[in-house]
């Protein structure tokens, strides 16, 4: 029993943490902002050149084979962030689904998209049936469409794109429309349909691990606006109505982060039996990131409301991501679904599920 | 990262277990807020003891197993599963027993600790006064120094379990003319000594859960000075006072706890309007399995070498808020029969479990540093916030 990261874990969260802050800055995202497509080519070339986009991909087909545990950090970094490019989308969601894939049913067609996607020439996007819309879709190389349980892969030039404007101006989303058919068609059937059930809880935790990077951010600037901000001839972090704010806001984020983590374990180790996992995670980060938010607009007093200040590059990528893959309610009722169970397995005993009990036959 | 445990830790599991399957008493002691219970309490740390089961953590010649904190949770985990008795010393093994170990004597260790691992000797803790609540520092209680040993003069108040226990230990004034956290020193104080008077005041429920205590001229020996004089103020706010804030309230008392919500839920999830209950319950299961699996990431990186940090005032407040809420959804399930204390009803013991702790649950945000203390330091400490 072990719930620690190792320093490997540490340093790709080190290095994509240092990038990010370097390059991605409350400045350059209003640049994506004002520009057409709201993308940053150079941003991404140098994100896939670091690695990160092949951190998911099998070692044979030009990946580092990495588990879910072991980037976790990486996409909580994104979410300090508030990364706009479909790091998390392409490297995080799309790649492990095909991983996955390969894993069971190996081919030469989807080694090659791995190959292509671990180098960033193929970027690669899922669209979901639980979500409306593809984020950046426009930059896709190749779209991962759900019909039912086929897994369909199709490159973006056969898809018709309706744009929609997200609340959060980093977020580019079309509806995505195309003809998926016989060629098209990568797997069906049960195992098209575990591959995104994996997904879903893929997705749901990447945003999840996103929301608390997002909350952690938005506490450190409501922490340093208190400090400096004066009135009545001092810092107005000094009042404990502003203090209990953001200490109400640690908390939060202090008990979603193991909840993310386990969850990202259970992913690695059984994709399969994560839904009561990942679906606690999605939960606890959305309470955290939204009330981080909320109280970190408090904070900051009118500012907090303008377009200016730069709190809602990273509000409004919260009240995004709190709804996409499965909205909270959708996820509490994955939990009290489970909980409603005559068998469920409840107690102090089996937190981290039976398997750890050798004995069953100890269990009444 | 490997949340799975050892072939060893699951044999440690199934031995507490047996051997918790065979001694736990069938019938629920009563409490230990009366005469009868302490004593029924007190001879079950003894059964616990003879099992060698009073405080794992502990070396074995303390009476313990020499565990480490994974096992310690291993431990916790199947004794609340077990519905054994509430720790009546808890006090004594979860407070002042690491601290003895950090900064005892190899003689006061002898003298005091085998005697709490046993059950001999059962412990009142005395932090606060009168004058001295969240400001712990505002002590006045004397202690002063007079050859070989200390006399106290001065009165403490809100002392758990004082009305039946043995001892009290805590920070008494050695230096007369300090002030604030300067002059305080830690010492053991022998509740049956000359001069001491323990007056009990009755708790939510009625009984005297805790009691005031008086110290008229006590004399009590320099050898129950725990520490440097002087520096009763660092050892009580010590590491150990960290690691003693892990053990305090483990998360397997609220996992058992949620378990049983669950269970009151499922039974009598179709008689209920309010829409707000489910989303209590699956709320109230979330939460406390979130505080395990922060104390088993905690117990991990203590393990590894790290200290615990401020981040840990965030416990107090998780445990306690969730504490109510579950016992306030509890409550909501039995409507209108939850505000019954007594009857004949058959099912009054289920009703009188939860309503005893949803009283109890009240003094959560309250005890061991209240909730706006522990904000305080998280925002001050932990985030960085100016203090003034
Ligand atoms: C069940 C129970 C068991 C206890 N057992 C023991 C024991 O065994 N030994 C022992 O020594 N003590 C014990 N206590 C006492 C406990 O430690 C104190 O009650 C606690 O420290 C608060 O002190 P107080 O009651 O004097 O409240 P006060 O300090 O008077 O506080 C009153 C209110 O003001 C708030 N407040 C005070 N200062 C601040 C501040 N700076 N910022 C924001 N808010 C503030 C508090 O949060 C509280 O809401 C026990 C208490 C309870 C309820």
């Amino acid at each position: 029993m072990d719930f620690t990261f190792n320093e490997e874990q540490y340093f790709f969260q080190q290095t994509l943490k240092d990038f990010l802050t370097d390059n991605v800055t409350p400045a350059s995202i209003r640049r994506r902002w004002d520009s057409d497509d709201g993308f940053d080519q150079d941003a991404w070339r140098s994100l896939c050149e670091l690695g990160t986009s092949a951190t998911q991909i099998p070692e044979d087909c030009g990946g580092l084979g990495l588990r879910f545990d072991d980037i976790i950090m990486m996409i909580q970094a994104c979410g300090q962030a508030a990364l706009p490019e479909p790091l998390v989308e392409h490297s995080f969601i799309a790649a492990p689904l095909l991983a996955q894939l390969h894993a069971s049913q190996p081919s030469e067609r989807v080694a090659d998209i791995l190959a292509a996607m671990a180098s960033g020439e193929a970027m690669v996007l899922t669209a979901s049936m639980i979500n409306p819309y593809v984020n950046f879709a426009h930059s896709a190389t190749h779209v991962l469409l759900q019909f039912g349980d086929d897994l369909h892969l199709i490159d973006s030039k056969d898809c018709t794109l309706t744009h929609v404007t997200s609340v959060d101006r980093s977020r580019r989303l079309a509806e995505v429309k195309c003809q998926p058919n016989g060629t098209t068609c990568l797997t069906n059937g049960r195992l098209g349909s575990e591959l995104w059930q994996a997904t879903l809880n893929r997705g749901a935790l990447a945003n999840a691990a996103q929301l608390l990077g997002l909350a952690e951010t938005l506490v450190q600037m409501a922490v340093k606006h208190a400090s400096d901000r004066e009135q009545f001839g001092k810092p107005v972090g000094v009042n404990q109505a502003v203090k209990h704010l953001l200490a109400d806001c640690a908390v939060k984020i202090e008990f979603a982060k193991p909840v993310v983590y386990r969850a990202a374990y259970t992913l690695a180790v059984a994709p399969n039996r994560a839904d009561w996992a990942v679906s606690h995670a999605k939960v606890s980060a959305t309470e955290a990131a939204q009330l981080a938010a909320r109280h970190c607009i408090q904070v900051f007093g009118a500012m907090g409301y303008t377009w200016e200040c730069d709190v809602h590059i990273w509000a409004k990528r919260v009240w995004a991501l709190a709804n996409e893959w499965g909205d909270v309610g959708f996820h509490k009722n994955r939990i009290h679904e489970w909980l409603v169970q005559p068998k469920a397995l409840l107690g102090p005993e089996f937190t981290f599920g039976r398997r750890n009990i050798r004995d069953v036959e100890h269990i009444d | 990262m490997e949340l799975i445990y050892t072939p060893q830790q699951q044999d440690f599991r199934m031995e507490i277990r047996d051997w918790l399957r065979e001694h736990v008493p069938t019938d629920k002691l009563a409490s230990f807020d009366t005469a009868e219970g302490f004593a029924a309490h007190r001879e079950w740390e003894k059964t616990l003891a003879s099992g060698n089961w009073g405080m794992v953590t502990w070396p074995e010649a303390y009476g313990g197993r020499g565990c480490d904190l994974i096992e310690w949770l291993i431990f916790e985990e199947e004794y609340y599963r077990a519905g054994a008795p509430l720790r009546v010393n808890q006090n004594g093994i979860f407070l002042l027993g690491p601290t003895l170990m950090e900064y005892g004597t190899p003689a006061q260790k002898e003298r005091f600790i085998s005697a709490m691992a046993s059950g001999q000797e059962m412990w009142a803790q005395g932090w606060s006064e009168p004058g001295a609540g969240s400001d712990m520092a505002a002590i006045r209680c004397r202690a002063d120094r007079d050859g070989d040993d200390f006399i106290i003069n001065g009165q403490k108040i809100w002392s758990t379990r004082a009305v039946f226990a043995d001892w009290v230990f805590g920070l008494f004034r050695s230096d007369p003319s300090s002030s604030r956290h300067h002059g305080l020193s830690f010492i053991l104080v022998p509740l049956n000594a000359p001069g001491v008077t323990v007056r009990p005041i009755p708790q939510l429920n009625g009984l005297p859960g805790f009691a005031e205590i008086f110290f008229d001229d006590v004399r009590v020996s320099a050898e129950n000075l725990i520490g440097g004089e002087g520096e009763g103020w660092s050892i009580a706010m010590s590491t150990a006072g960290f690691e003693r804030g892990l053990m305090l309230r483990s998360p397997a008392r609220f996992q058992q706890a949620s378990k049983k919500l669950v269970e009151l839920y499922r039974e009598r999830r179709n008689d209920i309007l309010d829409l707000s209950i489910e989303d209590a319950v699956v709320k109230c299961y979330m939460d406390a399995e979130a505080y395990a699996l922060s104390t088993y990431q905690t117990a991990s990186r203590l393990q590894q070498g790290a200290k615990i940090g401020p981040e840990s005032s965030c416990n107090k407040i998780y445990w306690s808020e969730l504490d109510i809420k579950i016992h306030e959804t509890a409550l909501s399930l039995l409507g209108a029969h939850a505000e019954v204390e007594q009857s004949d009803a058959p099912d009054q013991s289920v009703v009188s479990a939860w309503l005893d702790g949803f009283l109890f649950s009240q003094s959560g945000p309250i005890y061991a540093g209240t909730n706006e203390i522990q904000r305080n330091i998280i925002a001050e400490r932990l985030l960085g916030l100016p203090r003034r």
